[in-house]
């Protein structure tokens, strides 16, 4: 430690030693304004959270006072019962939960179908080229910019004409086939990005298509099927409209059930039902996120920076 | 060369992709155990052909023949071939003795049998104690050693290298090319490789084949197409410090062929012309070792000439003049370099200069 001030001091021929060292850190005008923008913004963000998770846990009586904000003096958890098993829709009084497995029901077939069909897509789009593959994927990819709402009346009469229509496989097919524009880019591009010279080392070795696929694209293929479940799982959670138009009453998902409940017209509008009834629907992404954000991060940058 | 001994015979092939011709009716006949070096600059097509061979590109015409076998329009796998990328290619998710016999547990081949091979390719290599590591965990050089035991366990006849050392740094790369030799010499398989670093052509090879343009323009062993180039174009890219050029004219004048290029008349009657000269313009080249800077008068040519710059690289030293109003360089010894501006005598035998027609660019 006494090394440095005698360096200095041998060193008086420079007027002045500084800089010298490590920057020195300073909180600028620029980066004071970034972080009260940034707080304001988490507030315009996490207000109304606070507000629905405080107004799920007061009873009729204390939200009827009318202090949106003041947390609840007598905090229940009545009102998620409520939500999760008494709630009304028309007649039915049986809940979200209903809702919630019907959305389960739809979700986890829908995601592992589209998945596995277009991380074959695109792997068979990059390594086995054929004659029009380019004009396939032009128009997969074209298919993503394709608004739904154009596409449902043909798909009602489509679907209604080999009796899927309203049915479980109906919403699956359907939001598998949606799934594929986006799915099919994202691994074609991530299978792209790879050194084409292990597809050709693997040909040399005498693996096949399907051998290739299996024992060398797939095990690599992780991050990007992390990315994947990660976009279909919210994408069709939080699905509204092919939901009421393809799923048929029986298999109406959770979203669909969260708008009867909240929009049921008889009686008293319980807001802390409704309150706690929209977060656990919301639930299920906002634990997704959470979980795998990091590994959200990871997957789009492995697909994005190796290319 | 008899039929009998050829492993890799290549007829007439030819390649391209849409407008684009990559390879034209390309003709090359390597013999059993020889180590054929494809020489060439990016774009050659030299990469096409070694893939072409390996039967990862579908061929647009010709055939390819292995063994005595038509592989023409035979799946990689049997055509008898390993093959050695610049990028490694290997698997990352497996283990290296995985990496070694996923060919052998794809072929179906018998437990004990891939044993033995993956036990004798690591003893080879010598990368036994690397067997149970993932790739990611070896360094370039380990890398690229397993890349050459995943060929070597498939015992097959002809191996295939694709720029193997190019990703690998200076050092690494000269001892993994006497491995590869002292492979070759152990293994007396036949051996393509494809590179564009002259240095490994010229220390690997049996014989070179310089290509350009999708066409071989020399095939023959080091030593002669280093010393006689086929045209200017093999002349250029072969040695480094480059070959000197110099523009000028042919003339028989004064009993002989001469030289004439400015002021300088360099008489021709050491050099042997491949056919009957004649006059007209032609690129006269020497390379940089074969000029002697300040050593007498004693050559069949010399001339007074002034240092512009110096450049040492170490083991000697390149000096660069002007001759004729063209920059023209010396390699000396380092102890013997002279200063910048200083006036020297340059002297060297035509006999080793190579002249080229300057239209065709073909040797005279």
């Amino acid at each position: 430690m006494s090394a440095a001030p005698i360096a200095i001091q041998e060193r008086s021929d420079l007027a002045d030693v500084r800089p010298y060292g490590p920057k020195p850190r300073r909180m600028s005008p620029g980066r004071i304004g970034i972080y009260a923008f940034l707080i304001v913004a988490a507030l315009f963000f996490l207000i109304p959270v606070y507000i629905m998770i405080v107004t799920s846990l007061k009873g009729m009586p204390e939200i009827r006072l009318g202090h949106l904000f003041s947390l609840p003096h007598e905090p229940t958890f009545q009102p998620w019962a409520d939500a999760w098993l008494h709630a009304c829709t028309g007649r039915d009084c049986n809940g979200l939960s209903p809702g919630f497995y019907n959305s389960v029901k739809i979700t986890l077939p829908s995601v592992a179908i589209s998945i596995v069909c277009a991380s074959i897509n695109g792997y068979a789009l990059t390594f086995w080229p054929y004659k029009g593959a380019n004009l396939l994927f032009g128009l997969l990819v074209f298919g993503a910019f394709v608004p739904y709402q154009v596409v449902i009346y043909p798909l009602i009469i489509g679907l209604s004409s080999v009796g899927l229509f309203a049915t479980l496989p109906g919403i699956i097919i359907v939001h598998t086939i949606f799934g594929m524009p986006i799915l099919t880019l994202l691994f074609r591009n991530f299978y792209a990005a790879l050194p084409a010279e292990l597809f050709k080392a693997a040909r040399v070795d005498g693996a096949g298509f399907w051998r290739i696929f299996f024992s060398i694209m797939l095990p690599m293929s992780v991050p990007i099927a992390v990315v994947a479940v990660i976009l279909q799982v919210t994408g069709i959670w939080n699905d509204f409209l092919f939901g009421i138009v393809f799923a048929g009453r029986s298999n109406w998902p959770m979203t669909v059930q969260l708008n009867n409940i909240v929009n049921t017209t008889t009686g008293v509008k319980e807001y802390n039902v409704n309150m706690a009834a929209t977060i656990l629907t919301a639930a299920v992404p906002l634990v997704i996120y959470f979980i795998s954000g990091r590994w959200f991060v990871r997957g789009i940058a492995a697909g994005a920076v190796k290319g | 060369m008899a039929a009998t001994d050829t492993s890799v015979s290549i007829q007439d092939l030819s390649l391209s992709f849409g407008a684009v011709t990559v390879l034209q009716t390309l003709n090359l006949d390597v013999a059993d155990g020889e180590f054929i070096v494809l020489l060439g600059p990016s774009g050659c097509g030299k990469s096409t052909l070694l893939n072409c061979i390996a039967g990862l590109l579908d061929v647009s015409g010709g055939r390819i023949v292995i063994k005595g076998k038509n592989v023409t329009w035979e799946e990689p796998k049997d055509r008898g071939i390993g093959m050695v990328f610049q990028s490694y290619a290997l698997y990352p998710q497996m283990t290296v003795e995985k990496n070694l016999s996923f060919g052998l547990r794809v072929a179906g081949t018998p437990k004990d049998e891939i044993a033995k091979r993956i036990a004798r390719a690591a003893e080879i290599l010598q990368i036994e104690p690397l067997l149970q590591r993932k790739p990611t965990a070896l360094s370039g050089g380990q890398r690229q050693r397993v890349a050459i035991g995943r060929a070597l366990v498939r015992d097959v006849d002809v191996f295939l290298f694709d720029e193997p050392l190019s990703n690998l740094d200076a050092k690494l790369r000269a001892e993994l090319r006497v491995e590869i030799k002292l492979l070759h010499r152990k293994l007396q398989n036949t051996m393509i490789y494809v590179t564009h670093d002259q240095i490994e052509a010229m220390t690997l090879a049996d014989r070179i084949a310089v290509m350009k343009g999708g066409v071989i323009q020399q095939l023959d062993a080091p030593q002669i197409i280093y010393n006689r180039p086929v045209n200017r174009f093999v002349a250029g890219f072969l040695g480094s410090p480059a070959m000197n050029f110099l523009d000028g004219r042919l003339e028989n004048a004064g009993g002989g062929w001469h030289f004439l290029a400015d002021d300088l008349k360099i008489p021709l009657g050491t050099y042997h012309f491949d056919r009957q000269p004649a006059p007209g313009p032609t690129v006269f080249g020497i390379r940089p070792e074969h000029v002697s800077l300040n050593s007498g008068t004693g050559w069949p040519f010399s001339t007074a000439a002034n240092v512009e710059v110096v450049e040492p690289m170490g083991s000697d030293t390149l000096v660069w003049l002007r001759l004729a109003k063209q920059n023209f360089s010396v390699r000396v010894t380092s102890e013997r370099t002279p200063r910048n501006d200083e006036p020297v005598t340059v002297g060297f035998d035509p006999m080793r200069a190579s002249l080229f027609d300057t239209v065709t660019g073909s040797r005279l």
